[in-house]
């Protein structure tokens, strides 16, 4: 079982929170197909956010294929990301590192590299679409 | 599903004050709903309304399809926490339980048990001894014994400090949960609010200045910082909620029902706390006359 934790700083609406740790979660390897999701009423008791909030997440992540909903029992991890998946990828990693690096030496800072990524990946996925 | 409140024109007057004025409004069901607004705003008197403590002056309001009287069949579906969560001071925690289960036809003498032990509250202990804290988780404890279909709490957390407050919001949201129970709550503090509710409503001198969605509100609402520019020069279709000018940049607050047109300009989001700020200003703003307003204000 994993618990959920939230920023109410980071400017990302809640229930995103909630996908983003779960799917962190599958990286990591905490979360495994078929495990179960704690259920709305445990999360709302622990963090005490609204328990739509916890809905809307749940449904998101059935919506990205992650997991399924079973009437009564709970919500349970249908599709393991694995971390092998995030090792299998060392060499994109690698890649990855020396653009930062090269980033870095061509003057730009940590927040222009984080902004420059995050533009170059919204751009990727919304041509994809 | 029909709204479970709605205000046409709610007016209330106290002699010459009046504390509430044209009041419109309309909830619907199954959300925590969160009515934020400076001190004064009206939010007591709205609420003391809702639950048929208050007669209006003017207009009308339905509470669950019908006219809050204070009648008992009424006051049954709703559970009403006042402000600083009144307790009785020389009456037991049992005592307490006891009134509640004969004070009400639907009580749920289980949950109110296992409350009391899970909040670890001794029952002989007389209420007037218990913590800020303690005090508010027994009167929520009252109230949700009841099993009411709506719970008003007035300013719940205001006088609790940041761990009872959690706690308090905690079982709040596990029994919202557990029976699908809606909720009005008001705070003058958007950050005890954002967490817990899905729904905002901001009172601002008796008026609704915005209500909807938290989700949809978070995500219609953007700050555009620009080259300084009219607000004339915006696209169509966004409405402008405020403007800022320095003498080369502007800075604008807009609502876009539809994705926000990309343009010559830096666009983010607003946290709760700043858009419910921006919209309150605006209030305060129009109410002022222009030539109170600050220079560098101007457009």
């Amino acid at each position: 079982m994993i618990d959920f934790h939230l920023d109410a700083r980071s400017g990302i609406p809640p229930y995103q929170q909630i996908v983003r740790q779960v799917r962190q979660a599958l990286l990591l390897g905490l979360l495994a197909e078929g495990d179960k999701l704690p259920t709305v009423k445990e999360v709302v008791a622990k963090v005490a956010i609204n328990p739509n909030t916890v809905g809307k997440a749940y449904r998101e992540l059935e919506h990205l294929g992650l997991a399924a909903a079973k009437p009564g029992v709970g919500t349970f991890i249908t599709r393991s990301l694995g971390h092998a998946s995030l090792t299998e990828h060392g060499p994109l990693q690698q890649e990855l590192r020396a653009w930062m690096d090269k980033a870095r030496a061509a003057g730009l800072t940590e927040p222009g590299i984080e902004a420059m990524f995050q533009n170059t990946l919204r751009e990727s996925v919304e041509e994809e679409k | 599903m029909s709204a479970i409140l709605q205000a046409h024109a709610l007016g209330k007057r106290y002699g010459q004050r009046q504390a509430l004025a044209d009041c419109t409004l309309e909830l619907p069901p199954g959300h925590v709903v969160g009515l934020v607004g400076p001190n004064g705003a009206g939010k007591t008197s709205l609420l003391k309304i809702a639950c048929g403590m208050l007669a209006p002056t003017t207009g009308r309001i339905e509470v669950l399809g019908e006219q809050p009287n204070g009648g008992t069949a009424q006051l049954a579906r709703i559970g009403y926490v006042a402000q600083d969560t009144p307790t009785y001071a020389s009456l037991s925690v049992a005592d307490h339980l006891k009134f509640g289960a004969k004070m009400n036809p639907g009580w749920d003498a289980k949950l109110a048990q296992a409350r009391v032990e899970q909040l670890g509250l001794n029952p002989k202990q007389k209420a007037g001894k218990l913590s800020g804290g303690q005090r508010a988780q027994l009167a929520l404890t009252v109230a949700v014994a009841k099993r009411p279909e709506l719970l008003i709490l007035d300013e719940p957390v205001a006088s609790l400090d940041p761990l009872a407050r959690r706690d308090f919001l905690r079982y709040l949201m596990e029994s919202v949960a557990e029976h699908g129970t809606s909720v009005i709550l008001s705070s003058h503090l958007v950050s005890d609010l954002e967490r817990v509710c899905d729904y905002l409503v901001v009172l601002v001198a008796s008026r609704v200045q915005l209500a909807g969605e938290t989700d949809d509100l978070l995500a219609q609402h953007h700050r555009i910082v620009c080259t300084r520019r009219q607000e004339s020069a915006l696209p169509a279709g966004l409405e402008v909620i405020s403007a800022e000018h320095t003498d080369r940049q502007s800075t604008f607050v807009v609502r876009s029902e539809r994705e926000l047109p990309a343009g010559d300009w830096s666009a983010e989001h607003l946290e709760l706390e700043d858009l419910v700020l921006t919209y309150m200003e605006r209030a305060v703003d129009t109410g002022r006359p222009a030539t109170m307003r600050p220079v560098g204000e101007a457009r």
